[in-house]
Order: C-alpha cells, then structure tokens, then sequence
C-alpha cells in the first residue's frame, strides 16, 4: 500500500502535475517544503526592514506612496507563503516564534543595512531583480499552493524591480553626488545580490533531493549565471559599473564571465555575524510582542459577540 | 486560551460573470475582521469584486485516495459531454 502511494506521487511529480495539499506525499518532501517556504515567508517580512527604514525620509510624496506600496506588498508575499505552509499542516504561531528565536532562517541579504536612499533603489533594481530569477521557475514548483503563491508574487515583483530602475535613472539624471550615490549603493550591494541564489553547485547540500522531488527547478548556480547576463545591459543603460574585474562577456559561451562573492562572509552573515542581524530579529520580536494586545483584545470582542448572537 | 486567530479560507470573484475562486487562507478574529483582511491581503490590484471567507474547519472535502470511486459516477456517462452526439457538420448553430 505505501509502495503504491509512493509511485502514485513519483508518477505525480514526473508528469508535472501538482501535488496537492490532502495527497500523500513523503515526509522529507512535507519537511523539505515547509522549511523552505517558510525561509522564503520570513525574508518577505524581513525584507520590509530594510526598505521601511526609508519610508518616512522619501524624498518626495510619490516617492513615499511607491515605497509604501511596495513595502505592503512585501507584507503580501509573506502571508501568501505562511497560508501555503499551513496547507502542509505547519503552524503559524509557531513559524513566527521559530524566527523570533533564530532557529528558523532568511535571506542574509536583509542583513545589510540601507546606508542612502538610493539603496532603495538598487534593492529595487538588484535585490528584487535576483528574487524575480529564483521565483519565476519556482511558478512551476511541484507542489501547487507554493506554485499558486510564487505565481501571485511574480506578478507583483515586476512593478518592486522598475520602481527601483526608474528611481535610479531619476537619480543618474541628477547631479555628480547623486550619481556617486548610486554608484556606491551598486558598489555595495552587487556581491550580496550574488549571494542571494545560494552557495555554489558543488557546496549546495540540498539541491539534488530537491530536483528530483521538482520544488526546485534550477541550480543556483544557474540561476546566478542567468541574473548576471541579465543585469549587464542594464547597468550599462543606466550608467554604472559592478564591482567586479572579472565580469567580461564571453563569445564562446555566450555569457558573461564573472567572479566569485565571498563565501566566507556570505556563511559568516548566515551565521548571525551580518551588520543586522540582530536589529532585524530583535524588531521584528518587538513588532510581536508590543501586539500581542491588539491579538487579545481581539479574540475578546469576537467572543463577546457570538454571545450575544447566540443569546438572541 | 490561546489567542492564535482561526484560519479563514478565502474566495475571489475576479469579475462580474465569474465564480469565486480560492485564492488562498488568512488568520482573523472574525467573519468581518476576515474580510478586511482579504481586502488587503488579495486584492491590492482590484483582483475581485467579491469576496467569501468560509472558517477552514466548516470545509468538507473529498479525498484524493477515495478519488476513484467519488468521481466514478460522473466517468462512465460520456453522454453528458456535448461531443457524445454526431452531428453532420452542415446542421447550423448546434
Ligand atoms: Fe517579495
Ligand atoms: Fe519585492
């Protein structure tokens, strides 16, 4: 009976159809799923951190409805993926404390903090850019309520990249401070970009079991090849250069050539030794507990009123 | 008590002529509260004109293991489908 469910969701995940949430599925795929979606829902509500600490000093009011807009969407693709985890049977309550505690992880990228306000702008371009790379084949990912989700947030983050392109080309239009502004937020932020599609090929432990079981559908090294070619032509359209000595166009392949990040410092981020480490753990705990009242008062007024509903 | 939220199931209907579809769950106090929340969580871009949460505990659902024989009734009347019938292809508006 259990060979036979087995080969019903082999032959499931093969012909590419969905897994969906009441199919027997094995329990490292049940686990597997419910670590990584909810890494993923973390760093979207992490991720509003960085780009929230921007919100009240936005240069101009358009400037501060995009920001807004963008950092409540963000809030979006974090419920979007904790509903899809609760379909596995995970908790939210739960998730949340494993955050709050550090025994859950997220994109290291948001350890690093937003010095100008054209970090806004290369999060935008960079930061959005490397998770549109990841997430749009995860639009195909095996199991449908995380496909489902991915394909909501793709939507949206094309509107987070170009707000970000766009911002940027204002600032490249402006005068030689505002320029090396950008610069220097580029200059910053490329590597951890980089770092954003994982540890290469050779070192990623969970890549292999995860195509197979098709919830991932590139590798990262892949995928960090795709985001460079991709980024090239833009930066040249808007003026600025990455970091990077290495980075050339290759005929033969076709591609760019390009360098290495630092590994060390991505595993040491990782690690909890990132410049916001720290800061973004103990908000996001502060962001919890300060509501835990408004939870409360809640579930009080609800209760209070299906009394009176039933006592009528 | 805990003061976990239940978990509400959410349905959109995207436009007028359309059916509510699921789109997805949400934690809420309440029905009302469960709504507002649906606004802002899935439709931000005017993705509906409709909404339904339903309490996830009130949904009945089929299994998927029990998929054959539930679905059996429907898989041997082929001639509920239109194509069943031969019709000659200068019958017009048929
Ligand atoms: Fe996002
Ligand atoms: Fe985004």
């Amino acid at each position: 009976m259990a060979d036979d469910l087995e080969r019903r969701f082999e032959r499931t995940v093969q012909s590419e159809a969905r897994i969906e949430p009441r199919d027997w599925m094995p329990d490292g795929y049940r686990k597997t799923l419910i670590r990584q979606i909810a890494q993923h829902a973390h760093s979207e509500i992490i991720g509003m951190q960085p780009e929230g600490n921007w919100i009240s000093r936005a240069p101009s009011l358009r400037r501060k409805a995009i920001l807004l807009a963008k950092v409540q969407d963000e809030a979006g693709h974090g419920l979007y993926l904790y509903s899809a985890t609760e379909t596995l049977g995970a908790d939210r309550e739960d998730l949340t404390l494993k955050l709050i505690e550090g025994r859950q992880k997220y994109s290291s990228i948001f350890n690093y903090p937003t010095l100008t306000f054209a970090d806004v702008g290369v999060i935008g371009w960079l930061v959005d850019g490397a998770a549109i790379c990841n997430q749009v084949p995860l639009c195909r990912t095996s199991y449908g309520p995380y496909a489902r989700a991915m394909i909501r947030i793709c939507k949206e983050e094309s509107f987070h990249q170009r707000q970000g392109y766009e911002l940027l080309m204002t600032m490249m239009r402006g005068t030689q401070q505002q320029r090396d502004m950008v610069q220097d937020s580029v200059n910053r932020w490329w590597w951890p970009s980089l770092m954003m599609f994982g540890p290469p090929d050779a070192e990623s432990t969970n890549t292999e079991q995860s195509m197979a079981w098709r919830i991932k559908r590139d590798t990262n090294d892949e995928l960090r090849q795709k985001f460079v070619n991709m980024s090239m032509p833009q930066a040249e359209a808007l003026g600025v250069t990455f970091p990077d000595p290495e980075l050339r166009w290759n005929d033969e392949r076709g591609e760019y050539d390009f360098g290495q990040p630092d590994w060390d410092e991505f595993w040491q981020v990782v690690k909890g030794g990132g410049v916001c480490n720290e800061q973004r753990i103990a908000h996001r705990r502060k962001a919890h507990e300060d509501g835990a009242w408004v939870r409360e008062a809640a579930v009080a007024h609800a209760a209070k009123h299906a009394r009176k509903e039933g006592a009528a | 008590m805990s003061t976990s939220w239940p978990l509400w199931e959410v349905f959109v209907r995207g436009k007028r002529g359309l059916n509510h579809v699921h789109v997805g769950s949400l934690h809420a106090p309440d029905a009302e509260m469960a709504l507002r929340n649906a606004r802002d969580v899935y439709t931000r871009r005017n993705e509906g004109v409709s909404i339904w949460v339903v309490p996830a505990t009130e949904i009945t659902a089929s299994s998927p293991d029990e998929k054959d024989p539930f679905f059996a009734p429907a898989g041997d009347k082929v001639y509920r489908h239109p194509t069943f019938y031969v019709i000659p292809e200068d019958v017009p508006h048929l």
